[in-house]
């Protein structure tokens, strides 16, 4: 099976795909309990979100838009609001005004981390941090969606289903060979994959990726451009990152942060070739 | 772990734990010659051993389920706790109240129902608290549920308010030292200072007794075993994944969903329990507890065993009290005054050169958990 295959065999979310319990009172027709309605092609909408840090705008009415299935760069110069906007999305930070959705039905300003976290955004931050005395497969493990409490884990034994589950996601992210060795003596890039494969563990709809190829090898830069590719797709996919070419190499629709809001979209080329993205990014 | 197939065994848990199965190997031979070289060796004979070294070995085996407890929440989940001693005092506390309440008539007063000290106090009724210790097994829940409460609660608040590090590793110093300060007052009603002495007999058996010294020596090596098996099934476990996971990145588990402080509270009360254990298999071996025990100093010395031993294996926590404590009796006779310069010297030494402490001299491995054997993925016909 090659990893494609694997990964839409993962898509079917056939094998223990119910929902990770939640801590608090349960509705029935609880929007957050159900996931994100994304019916209508968008999978997260951002409208008009302004966050100010003593004064600064770190976000200036920032709207944009993310398409099931899509994978969008966010480039920017540096203090543009791109890991701002992730802190919004997530929960860490919350907007002075302007509204967040997740798919059409779950407002996410009025959740907290955890809760995001479980209706299905994964975050992966830029630091990779995997759990370096467990093997690859336990680190895969601990991810695994499920119940969490004390109890549950001294007794819980992994299903054939759930071992399935594992190998699956450590054959997409390209981690089978190292099934067994110490997360601590991964390569950096080797780390960066597991953790991606960890949160994909967690079955999530949207994944915010945070610079990924960071300090990585030109080799493992192209293995982590087909590893996004390949997630495009089943998942939305919105990659933060400051290296063009590797933008270049993966992105389908590029946005160009500046000051807190949008300064220009589309293709790589098209955004190359504007000229208010010349001037932010090369002065006047 | 999971469905390997050596999973049906009983001992499955000691796949891949050679050093474990050393131990309980040689715990075993132990267990079974001690009381064979003190009863059925005569005395005289070169081989016997006195009834002072079996009660020695009884309490280094209750020493060593104490330094079991503390690498499990030390060496596993990353709580340094120097407190420790306390739960192994209020263990030895309640284990003390019942021998007490044995005594009856046959102490110094004869009040059939009042310990002597309360008689030499002029108390003229036994405090509420001390109600039911007459009873064995009300007496063994209470070694189970003092230091397990105490730990539950201060370990609610600590563990709740995020207080990590060097900072919980200090008020555990202070809550064994209040302890220790509020049991030498008398008014507290567990003898102030003299603490409890003079046991006469546990469960109607003479405690002076070789036999009784021999079932005690057997019944703490028999709970040392089983406090072995339960840590290294927890550590064996997700749970203990979980927890070995809070050690290496406490706030990565968090936000992968785990509530930290919820195995934080449930490891560290697990571990006060196992230590009340051995304070109260330790106290009728010895025949004496009191308030010193508390003593901040203990607390550290016990993680100095664990260091010195080796952290994060169990057995190596097992090898170093024994050693440490060994040393300890054969120095004290000797020279009794270089005794802790030694064992400060001991400590840097391993700290600097032994960084796996004893036991990685011996070159075991911290145990590679084999993760559980699943069919490779099968490669579909194209």
């Amino acid at each position: 099976m090659n990893a494609r295959q694997a990964l839409m065999r993962l898509s079917g979310r056939s094998q223990s795909a119910k929902p990770p319990p939640r801590h608090g009172a349960l509705m029935a027709g609880d929007p957050v309990a159900l996931g994100p309605d994304a019916s209508h092609g968008v999978m997260l909408y951002l409208e008009d979100v302004t966050v100010s840090f003593d004064g600064f705008r770190a976000l200036d009415a920032l709207t944009l838009y993310v398409g099931t299935g899509e994978l969008l760069c966010i480039i920017g110069p540096n203090g543009a609001g791109k890991t701002t906007m992730m802190d919004v999305i997530t929960g860490k930070t919350r907007p002075d005004h302007g509204s967040a959705w997740f798919g059409q039905t779950i407002d996410l300003l009025g959740l907290h981390e955890p809760e995001i976290a479980q209706a299905g955004i994964g975050r992966k931050f830029q630091k990779p941090t995997v759990f370096e005395n467990h093997t690859v497969f336990e680190n895969l493990e601990l991810a695994l969606a499920g119940d969490r409490r004390v109890w549950a884990t001294l007794t819980a034994r992994l299903s054939a289903a759930e071992c399935d589950r594992i190998d699956e996601v450590m054959h997409i992210v390209g981690l089978s060979a190292h099934r067994d060795s110490r997360a601590g003596a991964l390569s950096h890039g080797q780390k960066q994959w597991l953790e991606i494969g960890m949160l994909l563990m967690q079955n999530p709809r949207l994944l915010l990726v945070d610079e990924p190829v960071a300090g990585m090898t030109p080799q493992e830069v192209e293995r982590t451009a087909e590893l996004l590719t390949m997630l495009a797709g089943e998942h939305s996919v919105v990659v933060v990152e400051h290296d063009m070419e590797f933008v270049r190499s993966i992105a389908r629709r590029v946005i160009v942060l500046h000051q807190g809001s949008v300064l220009a979209e589309g293709t790589m080329d098209e955004v190359q070739a504007d000229p208010k993205v010349v001037e932010v990014y090369l002065g006047e | 772990m999971t469905a390997s197939p050596t999973s049906r065994s009983p001992f499955a848990f000691l796949v891949g734990d050679r050093g474990g199965a050393i131990f309980l190997a040689v715990l075993l031979v132990v267990g079974v010659v001690v009381p064979v070289l003190h009863l059925a060796v005569p005395e005289g004979s070169a081989l016997h051993l006195s009834s002072y070294s079996v009660t020695l070995a009884g309490k280094y085996m209750a020493y060593a389920l104490l330094a079991l407890a503390v690498d499990l929440v030390w060496g596993f989940c990353g709580i340094l706790s120097l407190g420790h001693a306390a739960f192994f005092a209020l263990g030895g506390y309640a284990m003390g109240m019942y021998l007490m309440r044995q005594i009856g008539t046959r102490g110094v007063y004869g009040d059939p129902v009042l310990p002597d000290f309360m008689v030499f106090l002029n108390w003229k009724a036994l405090p509420w608290f001390w109600h039911g210790f007459d009873m064995f097994c009300f007496a063994m829940l209470m070694v189970l549920l003092a230091p397990g409460l105490l730990a539950l609660v201060f370990g609610w608040f600590a563990f709740r308010s995020r207080v990590t590090g060097v900072y919980l590793s200090i008020i555990t110093q202070a809550l064994t030292y209040a302890l220790m300060l509020a049991f030498f007052r008398n008014d507290m009603g567990f003898g102030g200072n003299n603490g409890f002495t003079d046991f006469k007999d546990l469960l109607g058996f003479d405690l002076h007794r070789p036999g009784v010294q021999v079932a005690l020596f057997v019944a703490t090596a028999l709970a040392l075993a089983l406090g072995y098996v339960a840590c290294r099934l927890i550590v064996g476990s997700r749970a203990g994944r979980v927890v070995t996971a809070i050690r290496d990145a406490e706030s990565r588990t968090r936000f992968i969903g785990y509530r930290v402080e919820n195995y934080k509270l449930w490891v560290f009360t697990f571990s006060a329990v196992l230590a009340g254990i051995a304070g109260a298999l330790y106290v009728p071996q010895v025949g004496i507890i009191n308030p010193s025990e508390f003593a901040p100093i203990n607390s550290i010395e016990v993680v100095i065993w664990v260091a010195i031993g080796g952290r994060g294996t169990l057995y190596g926590a097992i090898a170093g009290a024994v050693l440490v404590n060994y040393l300890k009796t054969t120095f004290t006779t000797v020279l009794p005054s270089a005794w802790l310069y030694f064992l400060g010297a001991l400590f840097i030494v391993t700290t600097l050169f032994l960084p796996r402490g004893f036991i990685g001299i011996l070159g075991h491995r911290p145990r590679r958990r084999r993760a559980p054997l699943a069919p490779p993925a099968a490669e579909p016909a194209p």
